[in-house]
């Protein structure tokens, strides 16, 4: 094999590997250490996960990263299903509807919090919404509000992330025979019937794709929790990743963030390689 | 003999895909109500201040005025970071494509060993949680002495999505046809020249598909610029928007403009290469 070729392989190895494998690494062994940044690192061994579990701000962060898997894939899951199975048809107007709800998905984390944090302030769209359709006791602080503040950045997520969902499945629904549900239609059975039956099972490796990369996408939301909320009020909203940025950078104790990043890694891996299993399917 | 067979089939086709009228009633209300926060967002940068104020939030616009986008671009700082992410976006696609591009060509025309195991890695490596490489990234770039540099921000953005791209690209190469390189490997072309000459302008599709996707991305990254940077005015506009909310607290129109400005740059990129978009969506997730 020509040099040249080598070379080609390398330089882009080598910045991968100086950029992104060697500095995962360094977060492990951070992650056994106590350091603030100046001086050297102290070894604590496992002090820190010691104190992660005594920890209730983290508690929080993990409880609430569960409620956004479920709560972000749940609903995105659906709606952007739904929507494919509506969408999925020739027609006019079709388009439109199909480029008015992706478009969300083009504009950054940060923008769509920007965007909702303008829709929940308190005399925002959502507020004068309820409050012109006589729900006005509903009206709230959506974003000061401890007990609320959570699912109000999740509604802000999933409207982004719906598009995406969409799009997937739309794709997924091309690769559906439809032979088969004109067999399905033929023998009487009704359009949830043919759905259940006949659409969903052949949707499986799409479902696959979609799962892994919400569990992922999950475990990394970052920018707009940041955006709405810092992770406030009264740390209701940490993530775990928000959680993990504010302990390494805001409070610069970067053993301890490194510890987080390291769960985070952990609950991450199983799905990484299911995607990763997945990949090489399609490659071979 | 073709009727009788026929027509039922086509009735059930039409059962299937049936146009009830029920589909628009449903399907517009539910479209405006998507796009209603995009709306009411660009109704309130444009309204001035001093009417958010005496009429409220949510009042409909009586006067448009420019000066949210003024005052955001100017004294928010928004125009610097706009140049930033430019700065930023372009580079950081060009470069990534490029090296993505080399190494997939390297490992889907030629017989490297182990080369399955080093794309997994390499793609394994973009999906890592970024959180796992933020404080040693940090600190690498203060050892580096780049911290707080455009150039930092752009090297971090190639390395974290080398691996996807390399994927993507791959892929894509693999599947051109061997007959193409035997010819040219016949005439004499070396490497190099097949790379420039057959491999890059048969991936263009693939290419563009991966632009319009990459710099979206980069474009709308916010956590490597805020592990890389510390300065306002390297700030790209995703960090930059962060700032202008916390000064600009209550001017909902400044804020607003902000956030407007942020999204046409994508926006654009989206209504452009829609198609090379969604594709390039699909790449990676969906065969």
């Amino acid at each position: 094999m020509p040099l040249i070729v080598w070379v080609f392989l390398l330089v882009p190895l080598v910045v991968e590997a100086f950029w992104v494998f060697w500095p995962a690494m360094n977060s492990f062994s951070l992650s056994f250490t106590r350091w603030n940044g100046i001086g050297a690192a102290e070894p604590v061994g496992l002090g820190n996960y010691q104190d992660l579990m005594s920890d209730p701000t983290f508690q929080t962060a993990l409880r609430n990263n569960v409620i956004w898997v479920i709560g972000f894939g749940g609903l995105s899951v659906v709606i952007g299903l739904a929507l494919a199975v509506l969408l999925n048809r020739p027609g006019r107007g079709i388009g439109l509807y199909r480029a008015a709800i992706y478009l969300p998905m083009v504009f950054s984390l940060a923008v769509t919090g920007l965007f909702w944090r303008v829709l929940y302030s308190p005399d925002g769209l959502v507020n004068f919404s309820l409050d012109s359709l006589g729900l006005g006791a509903l009206e709230r602080q959506w974003l000061a509000d401890p007990d609320v503040a959570l699912y109000a950045v999740l509604v802000a997520a999933v409207w982004r992330q719906v598009g995406y969902i969409m799009v997937l499945y739309l794709a997924g629904l091309k690769g559906v025979d439809p032979s088969l549900e004109e067999a399905a239609a033929m023998d009487g059975a009704n359009r949830w019937q043919r759905f259940t039956r006949i659409v969903m099972p052949q949707l499986r490796s799409v479902n696959g794709v979609i799962f892994a990369v919400t569990v992922i996408d999950s475990l990394r939301t970052f920018d707009i929790v940041w955006a709405m909320t810092r992770g406030g009020p009264y740390n209701s909203t940490h993530l775990l990743s928000t959680y993990m940025f504010e302990q390494g950078f805001t409070l610069v104790n970067l053993g301890y963030g490194s510890a987080i990043a390291v769960v985070i890694f952990a609950l991450a891996i199983v799905f990484i390689i299911s995607y990763l299993v997945r990949s090489i399917r399609q490659e071979d | 003999m073709s009727a009788p067979t026929l027509a039922p089939t086509r009735r059930h086709r039409r059962a299937i895909g049936e146009r009830s009228p029920w589909f628009h009633v449903l399907m517009v209300p539910f479209t405006l109500l998507w796009v209603a926060p995009m709306v009411f967002v660009l109704a309130v940068s444009l309204r001035p201040f001093s009417d958010i104020v005496a009429r409220g939030l949510s009042a409909l616009p009586t006067t448009l005025s420019w000066e949210g986008f003024e005052t955001a671009l100017t004294t928010g700082g928004i125009g610097g970071a706009l140049r930033n992410s430019a700065i930023v976006t372009v580079v950081a696609v060009v470069l990534s494509l490029f090296l993505a591009s080399l190494a997939a060509y390297a490992l889907s025309r030629f017989r490297i060993p182990g080369r399955t195991v080093i794309l997994l890695l390499m793609l394994a490596g973009n999906l890592l949680p970024p959180q796992i490489l933020l404080i040693p990234v940090a600190k690498i770039t203060e050892a580096l002495g780049i911290y707080d540099s455009l150039f930092a921000l752009i090297i971090v953005q190639v390395g974290f999505g080398l691996g996807f791209y390399t994927f993507v690209l791959h892929g894509f190469m693999r599947a051109l046809p061997n007959e193409v390189f035997e010819a040219a490997r016949i005439d004499g072309a070396g490497p190099v020249r097949i790379y420039a000459l057959i491999v890059l302008p048969l991936a263009r599709p693939s290419l563009a598909a991966l632009t319009a996707l990459a710099t979206t991305w980069i474009f709308n990254d916010l956590i490597w610029a805020m592990t890389v940077l510390r300065t306002e005015d390297n700030f790209p506009i995703t960090a930059a928007l962060l700032n202008l909310q916390g000064g600009f607290v209550s001017q909902w129109n400044v804020v607003a403009a902000g956030a407007v400005i942020a999204a046409i740059p994508t926006a654009v990129v989206f209504f452009i290469f829609q198609k090379q978009f969604v594709s390039g969506l699909l790449v990676g997730a969906n065969k």
